[in-house]
């Protein structure tokens, strides 16, 4: 029966309006939630559970605050769940040398996480935890089956693609046609009582550090038209202005 | 800055043009890179020979790169790659294989990067609601989006050294799914027409279709086109639980322009936006708004095309 571990991340909510103030967004006023890829993630190690035994154990990195997303993790259906205190801003070297290490020292055969974080949209952790295990990885899958490793489909080739994942395994879990399950009263009621589980890792020097943050520039004011007779001078001007088509 | 290297965009067996502007990006890091060609056949090579900015291409051939596996690709390239920041595309293959590179070579990966000044790469966060500058303090792998650099030019010439290599290939292929449409995916096109909940009905996306084959666009949805209708799949969503799209032209129809759609799309080159209501957020962020109805609209932009197009 498989470990299952699902890596799940703290963000703001993608609705929350970004604020800058100085150098460095300030996300002292954002309602912080669960990126959600990361909860097609744990709907996909919920259903790898039911389907063929084992443990889910929901793993993130970040300071006691992210302890949150854990308990709505326990509260969805994992049995266990983990925090790996950080101590400051980690480079993806050194925050995936670290998951690595805490995978390890959980043991799992399989390891689910979303295709990327709504924060940085980056899409690295995957395949990158992936490399560092040694492990076969499979990246932005849209569903997957379980039969003793693990079949997902994934886009490829200008179509999509039904790979066969062997096990131990990193995937990371696009939305799909998944319906993530709502936490039911007796998962909440659990919730509230589990404890968290703080490791400490130690991590390697991070040699990308983030030198600002800024607002994106503001984008010059565009034309704009009434009436759907102006469609054919917006035709000609992106030939004309824009130089497109 | 130390040596560089630029992963090729690959597409059937042949150097994709934007590759052409990865390389420029190297050069705005400080030096001519060794281009990298995955390949089943070394001819793949000869698409970037007359190219300028280049200091040596290696065809790295292998059967290991007939189909995508991060393990195999990553190992099969790793093995004939020189050390150095390496530069790849920004494909959901080429980012997954950036960090897989990286990982494998245990070096810190920056994707999406859309600036390069020094050291300082930029990209978008928080779905480009702002931009993070870091600096890169060693070795790095980044992926570049296009449509930011001028492609290098032609007058060049570069010798290509063919490198047998071989990959540990992971995962395997049980089946190919053919797409439905032969239509660009919208990850891969340069120009997206995508329909939203305005568009009243499935059956009449067939009027995004029609405009969307005139000009060779791929055709793209809103979420709650997606979630409304059965018959438009979420392979076609743009935005946050989307796709993530940079196209050289965005049209939207009947779509107001939600925060988590434009996280999808708001780094597009040139917007156009139809919507029948003034005050839809989308004529915020677009080049070109037209105030009316798609019905309105739709014919009339897809004669001009039509004629423009012949
Ligand atoms: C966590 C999360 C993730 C999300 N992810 C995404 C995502 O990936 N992608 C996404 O798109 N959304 C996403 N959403 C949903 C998003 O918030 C919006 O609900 C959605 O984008 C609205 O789609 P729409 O613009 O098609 O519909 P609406 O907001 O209903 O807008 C329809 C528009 O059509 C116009 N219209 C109506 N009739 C016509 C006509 N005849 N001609 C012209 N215009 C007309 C109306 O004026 C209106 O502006 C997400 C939401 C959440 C909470």
């Amino acid at each position: 029966m498989p470990n299952i571990i699902v890596l799940v991340k703290q963000v703001p909510d993608t609705n929350a309006k970004i604020l800058v103030s100085g150098e460095s967004v300030d996300l002292s006023a954002v309602k912080m939630v669960m990126s959600p890829y990361d909860e097609f993630a744990l709907e996909t190690a919920l259903q790898h559970k039911e389907a063929a035994g084992g443990e889910v154990t929901a793993l993130t990195v970040g300071g006691p605050g992210a302890e949150k997303i854990l308990k709505d993790a326990k509260a969805m259906g994992v049995d266990h769940i983990v925090r790996v205190e950080t101590s400051s801003s980690m480079d993806t070297n050194a925050l995936q040398t670290v998951l690595k290490q805490a995978i390890t020292n959980l043991g799992a055969e399989v390891v689910y996480c979303g295709k990327s974080a709504a924060d940085t949209g980056a899409g690295s952790t995957g395949p990158g935890v992936a490399a560092r295990l040694g492990w076969a990885s499979a990246s932005n899958i849209t569903a997957a089956t379980f039969d003793g490793g693990v079949s997902v489909m994934t886009p490829g080739n200008g179509g999509n693609v039904k790979l066969s994942v062997p096990l131990p395994a990193v995937i990371s879990c696009d939305k799909g046609n998944l319906k993530v399950r709502k936490a039911n009263i007796k998962g909440i009621m659990q919730a509230k009582k589990a404890t968290v589980d703080v490791h400490t890792i130690e991590s390697p020097i991070s040699t990308v550090t983030v030198v600002n943050q800024s607002l994106p520039p503001a984008k010059p004011a565009g034309k704009s038209y009434q009436g759907g007779d102006a469609a054919a001078e917006v035709a000609q001007l992106l030939r004309d202005e824009a130089n497109l088509l | 800055m130390s040596e560089t290297i630029v992963i090729a965009e690959m597409n059937n067996n042949a150097i994709h043009p934007s590759t052409a502007e990865l390389v420029a990006a190297a050069g705005a890091l400080g030096s001519e890179p060794t281009l990298i060609v995955p390949c089943t056949d070394a001819s793949a090579a000869d698409g970037a020979t007359s190219w300028n900015g280049i200091s040596n291409i290696i065809a790295a051939k292998s059967s290991a790169f007939e189909n995508y596996d991060a393990a195999g690709w990553a190992s099969a390239l790793d093995a004939v790659m020189p050390q150095g920041t390496i530069i790849t595309g920004t494909s959901p293959q080429s980012k997954d294989l950036a960090a897989r590179i990286a990982g494998h070579r245990g070096m810190p990966v920056v994707q999406d990067v859309v600036k390069i000044d020094g050291n300082q790469v930029t990209s978008p966060v928080y779905s480009g609601k702002a931009m993070q500058t870091v600096s890169l303090g060693g070795a790095s792998v980044i992926s570049v989006r296009s449509n930011v650099f001028s492609p290098v030019q032609e007058g060049g010439e570069n010798n290509v050294s063919v490198v047998d290599t071989t990959g540990n290939i992971a995962t395997s292929v049980q089946e190919f799914m053919e797409r439905a449409s032969k239509r660009l995916d919208v990850s891969e096109a340069n120009i997206i027409i995508s329909g939203g909940r305005g568009m009243g009905s499935p059956e009449n996306f067939s009027h995004l279709e029609a405009v969307a084959d005139t000009i060779g666009a791929a055709v793209g949805a809103s979420r709650a086109a997606v979630d409304t209708w059965e018959a438009i799949p979420h392979s076609m969503q743009v935005g946050q639980t989307g796709k993530t799209v940079n196209p050289n032209l965005y049209i939207a129809v009947g779509i107001s322009g939600a925060i988590q759609h434009l996280a999808g799309m708001r780094s597009s080159r040139y917007i156009v936006a139809i919507n029948k209501d003034a005050d839809a957020p989308i004529f915020k962020h677009a080049d070109y708004g037209i105030v009316a109805t798609w019905e309105e609209a739709l014919p009339v932009l897809h004669n001009k095309l039509q004629t423009m197009m012949e």
